[in-house]
């Protein structure tokens, strides 16, 4: 097993803690409040618990016969992080972290969300746990998740436009690390992905990495092995580094990471880090940066609202600049085709997101054999009337 | 001229972020409270911002802090946020920031310190920004989003050509950090008023001048203290307790209220009115 990050928090040259100096004893606090609490006892019971009886896992791992026909020539089963409770893999981390948060004593938790799974997981989270819950959320993502707007306030959260930037996931990280450096002495961060300053990556990865472990079991038992391949969609990366984790110490199994393709290869028309980034230090981390030469972050585009950032996750950095995990993108136009054929052939309708990881397999599952998982990230509800937006369009 | 001064051997010209050393001790001599000014380089414009930096050393500033846009300034209120995207909207780089300083260079001896995030930097690479900045003039360089536990990354190429680095201290700060910093600040501290982003505020912390006392006797260089500081009453309250403050948004926010013809005066004014100075004579 990888011990990456190193003491200060570094996968290789990634990674790493860049924020205001008024934040860095919270994250001290964090970092130690979490490295005691996932040796305890009683923490890992009461999250167990919540996970097994109220979160509903372990999700299911159902064989896409259908669809996998589409595909190629191998058996493909789709991680159904869907059918979590509130509808993606979001939730894991969010309970894990306002436990924590709990714990710590701190009773107001902030929370930024692009495509509003995070904020709702948080939302739910707080709920359960009776924690004070604010979510920022830029006004682009707002329009585009209208629904998952609603859930939240259904919730009792407080959902806090974003006018700033780009109004979307980037500028809406940047106002919740604003509103953590005022009340930091009573708030709590509930970073939804593998990002920001350390500890995050490290805590999101653990607190994720249920998806992979309960994967590999499951498949052992359905195939008798291990797959020959696993693959998810990268945004900052939170549902593939939980689906690749357990399964970078196996290296049989090829690990395969699909960014956002957008609607072209120039800057601004996607989210593809690692074929348009450069190395940069973005909310608090070092990694693969989009921005122009003068390290003025770049504007992104993605069908996704989820997918639609500037950065990854530093520990992506690290396994792109190894090797060990290959990363493609895919395109808006193909996410929709897997996001349909998934529908018309399984019966599940996938977030955009996960459609993907699923487009890639369309157009290159050619070239794979064997047992292919899939992360199905999330449910696509949220995403109906975008879609239905494009048919009357179109 | 610059090429005969670059010419020189490097060991004849004086370190530059000398300049903030004599004004510190000129301050500690004089027994008086420094002003130091923030402006977002290119809000309105490069030229404009050459004029405001005039103006505000004749209302009396002692140092500038030279702000390079950035595209996401998390430790930055509403009001420097706007001048940024102002900013970056009419094109400014780290170049023009670089020209704003050689102008201001030709004609005056004030201290200039870099402000900035630490992406821009690592952008343009540290050594060639340390190199570009030391032929600009500029003397030090603060990063917001650096702690200095990440120092090592830009020091070796700043110390290379005689740039400062200047850290901040919040009300957060634990005794380590506070020692850490003290040893990592060349010429001098950066304290946080208060637990939140730039912007003016209408009180100071309550809890400032407490605990400014205490860290002033933690620490052994000199004491800058920034955000929220808008008022007259606010320099009041600190001076004999800090070297120097350091006023932004308020000046940021005069810049941009109004044509920019007028900005280097009302910036100005400002300053005069924070120092409770009369108006210079028409």
């Amino acid at each position: 097993m990888t011990t990456l990050p190193d003491r200060r928090g570094y996968f290789g040259e990634f990674g790493g803690r860049y924020v205001p100096e008024t934040l860095m004893a919270a994250l001290d606090e964090f970092e130690s409040a979490y490295r005691k609490l996932r040796r305890d006892r009683s923490f890992r019971r009461e999250l167990d618990d919540i996970l097994k009886n109220y979160v509903g896992r372990p999700t299911p791992l159902s064989e896409a016969l259908r669809f996998a026909e589409l595909c190629g020539s191998f058996r493909l089963f789709l991680k159904r992080e869907d059918l979590n409770h509130t509808g993606a893999h979001k939730i894991n981390n969010a309970l894990g972290q306002a436990l924590i948060a709990r714990r710590m004593g701190k009773h107001r938790i902030i929370a930024e969300t692009g495509a509003g799974q995070h904020g709702v997981a948080t939302a739910t989270a707080c709920a359960l746990l009776g924690l004070q819950c604010v979510v920022y959320m830029g006004e682009v993502d707002m329009a585009r998740q209208e629904l998952n707007v609603f859930r939240m306030r259904l919730l009792g959260a407080e959902v806090v436009p974003v006018s700033s930037g780009s109004r979307t996931l980037k500028d809406a990280i940047n106002e919740a690390i604003r509103d953590w450096v005022t009340n930091v002495r009573t708030t709590h961060y509930i970073l939804g992905s593998v990002l920001g300053p350390h500890p995050y990556p490290m805590v999101v990865r653990d607190f994720q990495s249920v998806i992979g472990r309960e994967a590999l079991a499951q498949l052992r038992k359905r195939t008798g092995g291990l797959p020959d391949a696993a693959v998810a969609c990268v945004g900052g990366g939170s549902n593939s580094i939980g689906l690749f984790y357990e399964m970078l110490k196996h290296k049989s199994i090829r690990l395969i990471g699909v960014e956002a393709g957008g609607r072209g290869p120039n800057l601004g028309e996607h989210a593809a880090r690692f074929s348009g980034g450069a190395v940069g230090v973005l909310h608090g981390t070092r990694s693969m940066v989009l921005q122009d030469e003068f390290g003025q972050i770049a504007e992104t585009h993605s069908i996704s609202a989820g997918l639609d950032y500037p950065s990854i996750g530093p520990e992506h950095a690290e396994l792109q600049r190894t090797g060990r995990v290959e990363y493609y993108n895919c395109s808006d136009d193909l996410a929709l085709e897997a996001f349909h054929k998934l529908s018309e052939t399984e019966g599940i309708i996938p977030a955009l997101e996960s459609a993907h990881a699923l487009g890639w397999l369309l157009r290159n599952g050619g070239s794979l054999k064997g047992v292919v998982v899939v992360n199905l990230s999330g449910r696509g509800d949220k995403d109906v009337p975008t879609v239905a937006g494009m048919r009357d369009e179109g | 001229m610059r090429d005969e001064k670059a010419s020189q051997p490097s060991s004849l010209s004086p370190h530059p972020s000398s300049r903030l050393k004599r004004l510190f001790s000129q301050l500690r001599r004089e027994r008086r409270c420094g002003f130091i000014a923030y402006v977002t380089c290119g809000d309105p414009d490069r030229d404009t911002t050459v004029r405001i930096v005039e103006e505000l050393e004749r209302a009396g500033t002692d140092a500038v802090e030279l702000g390079i846009p950035f595209s996401d300034p998390i430790a930055d209120g509403p009001v420097i946020q706007a001048a940024s995207q102002r900013a970056l909207k009419r094109g400014t780089t780290i170049r023009d920031v670089f020209a704003i300083a050689r102008a201001v260079r030709d004609r005056s001896d004030v201290p200039l310190i870099a402000f900035s995030y630490l992406n821009p930097v690592i952008r343009y690479s540290a050594e060639r920004f340390a190199e570009e900045a030391e032929g600009a003039g500029i003397d030090s360089v603060l990063l917001t989003d650096l702690p200095v536990e990440a120092a090592p990354e830009v020091r070796g190429a700043l110390r290379a050509h005689r740039v400062g680095g200047v850290f901040l201290l919040a009300p957060t700060s634990t005794d380590a950090r506070i020692k850490a910093v003290n040893r990592a600040s060349d010429d001098f501290i950066y304290y946080v008023s208060t637990t939140g982003v730039t912007g003016a505020r209408k009180e100071l912390d309550p809890a400032l001048l407490s605990r400014l006392d205490e860290v002033r006797r933690k620490v052994t260089k000199p004491l800058a203290v920034g955000f929220g500081i808008s008022e007259h009453a606010h320099y009041e309250a600190l001076r004999g307790r800090c070297d120097a403050v350091v006023v932004g948004s308020a000046i940021v926010g005069a810049i941009a209220d109004g044509a920019a013809a007028g900005a280097p005066a009302r910036a100005a004014a400002v300053v005069r009115g924070i120092l409770d100075k009369p108006p210079a004579a028409p």
